[in-house]
């Protein structure tokens, strides 16, 4: 075991893929000898070479689309989006062709790519630089999404999507990089499709993923003194989405806050809301509440703790699970 | 350094010098010429032979020659098989026949192209399918033929898209050792989408085998070129990320192909991508849903009916004394017989199934397809009990 930051964890599952497979190519913006904006690359391409890890032009559809017909060659391209907004110029990419051309050709051709996007904020960036955009590729079938929370997690689920035969948004949340925590590689978590408990209680459900889980975990552990034993699942794998954990665990507390970063109108959080009451609407003894980023564009660095969800906004929302049996007033009409 | 008296009497004005700078343009061999590149006349009169482009060999253009006929009564065809109800949609390339079959030809079975919907022609002229080629356009959800196996993308309709998917495969295929050609086809209109810019930028960079193929048919459904570029030709877009380019009679089936072999072989031996601009014309409306009586007007389309390429290509080949009244008369049978057989085999009313809409969304499907498929099942069993009870 030896300490690591996840930024170190997630270079080195690159470079363990590259060792693995030589027909893993890495490529995207600064990620050759700058080694990326945030240093995942490093090393990369004084180790494998300049035909293995390069630079591009400056252009994010033209690096998903010339990933596409890497893939269709026969590679396993792995691209870098250097920061979340900058991806949308590859939407069109990402969404029309990446997402389908395994469906259009009836399993004839596949895109095994992996898109890094480090995303969402708490880092002081400057307008575009902090978007939460997982809802975006969630939304489209064809595409897998995850996000590691934890270290160990960031290698096993970036050696997962590099091997998996779908195309892969890997989502990277940007505030935990270098959040460190004792590691030992090659780690093998839970496969794609599983959540994880991460935190076990009796009173009640926290639903996160992302950069969102290290605050539910805070917030379960505050409110111990508040006499409430809350139980923490971390998402990891929005999709595949695993319903039967969360409907597990929301079946055994009875009451479920799901906590997203992103702004919640139509977002993941609203979309596991839904799927959770749907699943265990006997079993609730509250409505499923949401914690989420307010729905404005990502503010700037200065009110960024405005936005983004906090313990105390988790716990005042742990308050109004019903806890005395009546209706939240919140909801009462007037 | 001191300057000596003798090399400051080097310098003077009364130096001899050359009577061109000595520095290289650098758009040197990357401009187009600024006249299409012609071989036969609209007459099908052979033009003077030149060394650029060396007139392919009597035998492709025969080969050539017949594949445009049989392609053209495809088109006919599946432009009537819209009129039936049996294509939801078809947009035609008629009057596009040189460059779609003259693409083919100057391919390997082995290289690769990334088509746009209006390549129906080119993908039969490539030996697919007919049916195949239409499954998409008959309303069915997949493209119909192998890609894999016939070395060809599905036809693709978000425009230029494909521009990058041929850079990138065509970098893949020489990154892996192979000598694999990538031809994307591309209109005009799109040409002015953004895909279409990092493809060749891309293809240029990394020194990728692309032919850029442009049909500019003169209408991006009903906008005409002068409001797609500025640009004196859009064969002059290569300049700018260093990739030579040329202009064609699109219309000149033997300077197509001509054109074409020269730009596959560019591209095949290592030199990088490189761009054709085909100037032909789109004889019928956009698709059949088009009406193209409200953009142009009769006498515009009459005038290029007197450059069709395929009668073009029929006057110089009668006289070459390669191509008779027989031949003639036998390829249009086989034209007919083709044309005979698609429409039979379209007639035949397609089996569609819904739970196979639910295969290939991934490799394997999510827990929630594999409950979207069993609640579609039921529904579709439900249904069969109703119409028995009934």
């Amino acid at each position: 075991m030896a300490t690591m930051t996840m930024a170190k964890a997630l270079n080195a599952a690159l470079a363990d893929a590259m060792l693995d497979d030589e027909r893993v190519v890495v490529f995207g913006e600064d990620v050759g000898q700058l080694g990326g904006v945030f240093r995942i690359t490093d090393g990369l391409q004084a180790r494998f070479g300049d035909k293995r890890c390069f630079d591009t032009p400056l252009a994010e559809a033209g690096i998903v689309g010339f990933a596409v017909g890497l893939a269709m060659s026969g590679l396993r391209p792995v691209v870098e989006m250097q920061f979340d907004a900058f991806s949308y110029p590859a939407f069109e990419q990402i969404a029309s062709h990446v997402a389908k051309l395994r469906n259009r050709t009836r399993g004839a051709l596949s895109v095994p790519i992996v898109i890094r996007v480090p995303y969402a904020g708490g880092i002081g960036g400057v307008e575009h630089h902090c978007d939460s955009s997982e809802a975006y590729y969630a939304h489209t079938p064809g595409l897998k999404v995850v996000t590691p929370a934890t270290v160990e997690d960031a290698y096993s689920l970036l050696r997962e999507a590099i091997a998996d035969p779908d195309p892969v948004v890997f989502m990277e949340p940007k505030k935990l990089y270098f959040s460190s925590a004792e590691a030992e590689l090659p780690a093998r978590t839970a496969p794609f499709g599983t959540a994880v408990v991460r935190r076990a209680g009796a009173d009640a459900t926290l639903v996160a993923y992302g950069p969102a889980v290290p605050v539910a975990l805070e917030a379960a552990e505050a409110a111990r003194e508040e006499g409430w034993d809350l139980e923490v699942v971390d998402v990891r794998s929005i999709v595949p989405f695993d319903d039967a954990t969360v409907t597990a665990s929301v079946r055994r507390t009875g009451r479920c806050v799901v906590i997203q970063e992103a702004q919640g109108f139509a977002g993941v959080g609203a979309e596991i809301a839904a799927r959770v009451q749907e699943r265990c609407f006997h079993a609730l003894h509250a409505p499923v509440l949401r914690v989420s980023g307010l729905d404005i564009p990502y503010p700037a660095p200065m009110l960024e703790h405005t936005h983004l969800p906090s313990v105390d906004r988790v716990l005042d929302t742990v308050a109004r699970l019903q806890w005395d049996d009546q209706p939240d007033a919140r909801w009462v009409a007037a | 350094m001191t300057t000596t008296p003798q090399a400051v009497r080097r310098a003077s004005p009364r130096t001899r010098r050359p009577a061109t700078p000595a520095v290289p343009d650098p758009s040197d061999g990357l401009l187009p010429r600024t006249e299409p590149v012609r071989l036969l006349d609209p007459d099908g009169t052979p033009l003077p032979p030149r060394d650029d482009y060396p007139e392919p060999p009597v035998e492709a253009l025969r080969e050539m020659y017949r594949r445009m006929v049989v392609g053209r009564r495809f088109d006919i065809q599946a432009t009537a098989l819209t009129k039936q109800g049996r294509l939801a949609v078809y947009p035609s390339s008629r009057g596009q026949e040189a460059c779609q079959v003259g693409a083919v030809l100057a391919l390997r079975d082995t290289d690769w192209v990334f088509p746009t919907y209006r390549e129906s022609m080119a993908l039969t002229a490539r030996g697919i399918d007919p049916v195949e080629v239409l499954t998409l356009l008959r309303g069915d959800w997949h493209c119909g033929y192998d890609p894999a196996q016939r070395h060809t993308a599905p036809q693709c309709t978000p425009l230029a898209t494909q521009c990058v998917h041929a850079a990138g495969l065509a970098y893949g295929e020489s990154y892996q050792g192979r000598d694999t050609v990538a031809l994307a086809f591309i209109g005009d209109g799109a040409t002015s989408e953004g895909d279409f810019h990092e493809g060749v930028n891309f293809a240029a960079v990394f020194k990728a085998p692309v032919v850029y193929f442009v049909q500019n048919n003169k209408y991006a459904i009903s906008v005409p070129l002068s409001r797609q570029t500025a640009a004196p030709s859009l064969a002059y877009k290569g300049v700018g990320y260093g990739v030579p380019s040329e202009q064609v009679d699109g219309n000149d089936p033997v300077a197509v192909l001509a054109v074409l072999n020269r730009a596959v072989e560019h591209a095949r031996s290592g030199k990088g991508p490189f761009l054709v601009e085909a100037h032909t014309y789109r004889m019928e409306p956009h698709t059949n849903a088009d009406d193209a009586t409200r953009y142009r007007d009769a006498e515009e389309v009459e005038a290029w009916r007197d450059r069709d390429p395929v009668a073009r290509l029929e006057t110089y080949l009668r006289a070459r004394g390669v191509l008779d009244d027989a031949a003639v008369a036998a390829i249009a049978d086989e034209a007919e017989a083709y044309a005979a057989e698609l429409r039979d085999r379209m007639n035949a009313q397609p089996t569609v199934d819904p739970l196979s809409l639910f295969e290939h969304v991934y490799a394997e499907p999510t827990p929630q397809l594999v409950e979207q498929r069993e609640q579609v099942r039921a529904e579709l069993a439900a249904a069969r009990d109703e119409e028995g009870d009934a």
